[in-house]
């Protein structure tokens, strides 16, 4: 766990994020949905996600906004805030697919001390499931 | 659809832009450490202003904060949705769309943005506006329209904490990924690997894929003139014979010129995806992958060595290696 929060005047445009792989499990999706109250039978009950054309159940949007808040957060600490989250939603997520994220800083505002992320999680199945940016206020000081 | 029965739809779907959905959605939770800490779970966050009393307290944040990708969350409908979700003028506007053949919903993009941070105790109150309809567009899953809604997050005291755009494409499945689709769902559990594009075969290059299947790398030769050409065609630029032969590639050569694909990444091509044109040792130029090397140890001039191979289940192509 990261305890220790990134200051603005430390991070340069063109740091790489460590990338992180997540396994998609039925567990991830499901609970994923269940968390964020999102019933939507294609996110829990295989059948119904098979007569929408998918052969599994698929990650719902509010788990994908999720691991992606988080893996910016965990990168830039407790004291960050999160500003802004675009995302460009790509191919989905099923079960027993991995998605990698990596990630850029691909700028800085120095009026708002904030730092724009540029992001890209890519499933080894079907491709890029979800890509954007975001953006996030680091402290200034120490 | 004929030009009226489009202008009709059109007009049924326009009168919705501007509207609110439905009344404010109050959330049915004010913001709570238990649905904190069952969403933080599942998505792996150990920040501690999320979970940990004593950290939060003195950290900047003054105490425990809800993560802000739950935003929408404390307003979500709940178990109702899959049982008789509410009429909402959003998913009366989308039956309009099924009526009229376009049944196909993708979500494809959300914006969301975040002015404060939520603390137990906040109430959220969620008011959604259908800000948009798009014209109508052809896309890669067929002809469809693009949907924004607008929501607006605000607290107990009337103030605004956020904001999420969200799009949508109601689409005409397209017949051939319908099919795609329902085979793949009935076969298997499991989605097939997905395979490269394929290259489409006609009257003037049949002959020199069914080579490649061979594991042979030909080029067209002009009969008249002996000069040689590639991609395969008709006739002869030089002396405008339509009378050709061909011969093997030695796949030797070097690099003329390359790029690196990066963006969008294509399910089933590897990546980096290195494209080169690759000048062949009898003189004539093809485009084909780069393999076995790193971008960065790729440059112009570089002696390369072809090998006709398999790459998935059903494309075999030259491949080009250091040589």
């Amino acid at each position: 766990m990261n305890k220790t929060t990134r200051r603005y005047g430390s991070v340069a445009i063109g740091e790489k994020l460590p990338p992180l792989r997540i396994d998609i499990t039925s567990g991830l999706i499901i609970g994923g949905a269940i968390a964020s109250r999102d019933f939507t039978p294609v996110h829990h009950d295989k059948a119904a996600a098979q007569a929408g054309g998918l052969p599994d159940i698929f990650m719902n949007i509010l788990t994908s906004n999720g691991l992606i808040g988080r893996y910016v957060t965990d990168w830039a600490g407790p004291d960050c805030t999160l500003k802004r989250i675009d995302v460009k939603l790509g191919a989905p997520n099923l079960p027993g697919f991995v998605m990698t994220i990596t990630a850029e800083v691909n700028a800085k505002d120095d009026a708002a001390g904030t730092v724009d992320i540029a992001y890209s999680g890519d499933n080894n199945v079907w491709g890029t499931h979800m890509s954007g940016i975001v953006r996030v206020a680091l402290p200034k000081e120490a | 659809m004929t030009p009226e029965e489009t202008r009709d739809f059109e007009a049924k779907i326009r009168a919705y832009v501007g509207r609110e959905v439905g009344a404010p959605t109050r959330g049915k939770d004010d913001v709570n450490p238990a649905m904190i800490r069952h969403w933080t779970e599942v998505t792996g966050d150990e920040s501690p202003v999320y979970c940990d009393q004593a950290f939060a307290a003195k950290s900047s944040k003054g105490g425990i904060i809800a993560p802000p990708t739950m935003l929408q969350i404390w307003s979500m409908e709940g178990y109702a949705m899959c049982q008789r979700p509410e009429m909402d003028l959003q998913r009366e506007l989308h039956k309009i769309f099924d009526a009229h053949g376009f049944v196909g919903v993708l979500g494809t993009n959300t914006s969301t943005d975040f002015y404060r941070d939520l603390r137990p105790g906040d109430q959220v109150t969620a008011h959604t506006v259908i800000d948009n309809i798009s014209e109508r567009k052809t896309t890669a899953r067929g002809v469809g329209y693009f949907i924004e809604t607008v929501t607006k997050f605000t607290d107990q005291h009337g103030a605004d904490v956020g904001r999420q755009v969200f799009r949508v494409l109601k689409f005409m499945p397209n017949a051939e990924t319908a099919e795609a689709k329902a085979s793949t769902a009935g076969a298997a559990d499991k989605p097939a690997p997905p395979t490269r594009i394929q290259a489409p075969r006609g009257h003037d290059n049949a002959w020199w894929w069914e080579a490649i299947d061979q594991g042979k790398l030909m080029i067209q030769r002009c009969k008249g003139c002996g000069t040689l050409r590639h991609p395969p065609r008709p006739m002869c630029g030089d002396c405008n014979s339509t009378e050709w032969d061909a011969i093997e590639s030695s796949l030797e050569g070097e690099v003329y010129s390359f790029t690196e694909l990066h963006y969008p990444k294509f399910p089933g091509y590897p990546y980096p995806l290195l494209c080169a044109v690759v000048q062949l040792r009898e003189g004539t130029r093809l485009i084909a992958n780069l393999a076995g090397c790193e971008p960065e140890q790729v440059f112009i001039g570089m002696k390369v060595r072809g090998k006709v191979e398999r790459v998935d289940d059903k494309t075999v192509l030259p491949n080009f290696y250091p040589a």
